[in-house]
């Protein structure tokens, strides 16, 4: 599957082919997701209506760390097998995470603010380690535009980013080492979710929603790096 | 309605929540289908270009 992908024309016309149907997915799904979440989930007991910004909080701060998730290993493909398409796929997921990540500390502070009281707390190691991942994302999309040759660019970056992705685990745990303000996981945790069902099923339409839209965007990211990258060699070889 | 839109009291939460997501997403969109179409444009322009070139050359 990979090799087969491997080369641009064929990366192509297999993305031409799914693209709409991801973006077809990713309407439905968050279309379902929003109506679902604002108007058909009752409030919680304890958070009151709070409880819904929940519902774009969680698949925000999910997409961030998978998307890294998905940048880490691209990268690491990247350097072994050298293939420019795995550099194309860590560099153009880069700013969709940092989106999502970005999201994922707004929504989640505008839910801190009425539940504990403030909108941030630089003692929270999961709210700061989230914050650390939007600085490496951050950082990411700079060491690319710092170096113009893509080939070192990629290096540096990939090499950056496998660094940076120690920060996965320490984001997910955070909750557990270190008890402070933010509540333990609830949904991926051994023994199954603690969430009841009337807020489970649209919190997974939401996040398979942001899925498909990230899935959607990205093909269409790496294709216009593709053709950038062939607009740019054909400008040079006019110029020869 | 109105009950709906004071979300319990933490309307000054919940909306923004909203509001800025749905505007992030959109830009998301945006931004990244008017890079497709202008980089598609550009390959196209260049290799139409290179093709007359070839020809006028030959």
């Amino acid at each position: 599957m990979i090799t087969f992908l491997a080369n641009p024309k064929r990366f192509l016309d297999f993305s031409n082919a799914i693209s709409p149907w991801l973006a077809g997915l990713a309407a439905v799904l968050l279309g379902t997701g929003f109506y679902w979440a604002l108007f058909a989930t009752p409030p919680d007991y304890q958070q009151g209506q709070t409880v819904k910004i929940m519902f774009v909080h969680v698949p925000a701060a999910y997409m961030g760390i998978m998307i890294f998730g998905v940048m880490a290993a691209a990268s690491l493909m990247g350097l072994v097998f050298r293939h420019p398409l795995a550099d194309v796929g860590a560099k153009t997921a880069a700013p969709l995470g940092a989106a999502f990540t970005a999201l994922a500390l707004l929504t989640g502070s505008l839910w801190g603010r009425p539940m504990w009281g403030t909108y941030w707390q630089w003692g929270d190691a999961r709210l700061v380690s989230e914050l650390i991942l939007l600085f490496i994302y951050l950082g990411y999309i700079a060491l690319w535009n710092a170096i113009d040759d893509p080939v070192r660019a990629a290096k540096a970056a990939a090499i950056l980013c496998l660094v940076g992705a120690a920060d996965l685990p320490i984001i997910h745990f955070s909750v557990d080492w270190w008890n402070t303000l933010h509540q333990s996981a609830s949904i991926i945790r051994l023994g199954g979710p603690t969430i009841d069902r009337s807020f489970l099923i649209p919190l997974f339409i939401m996040m398979a929603g942001y899925t498909a839209l990230f899935g959607w965007l990205w093909l269409i990211r790496m294709q216009t790096e593709i053709f950038e990258r062939r607009a740019r060699s054909l400008m040079m070889a006019k110029g020869a | 309605m109105a009950d709906f839109f004071a979300m319990g009291g933490y309307a000054g939460f919940v909306w923004p929540a909203y509001i800025i997501t749905v505007i992030v997403l959109i830009a998301a969109i945006v931004v990244s289908v008017q890079a497709h179409n202008s980089a598609r444009r550009s390959v196209q322009r260049l290799e139409e270009d290179s093709g007359e070139n070839g020809e006028s050359q030959t």
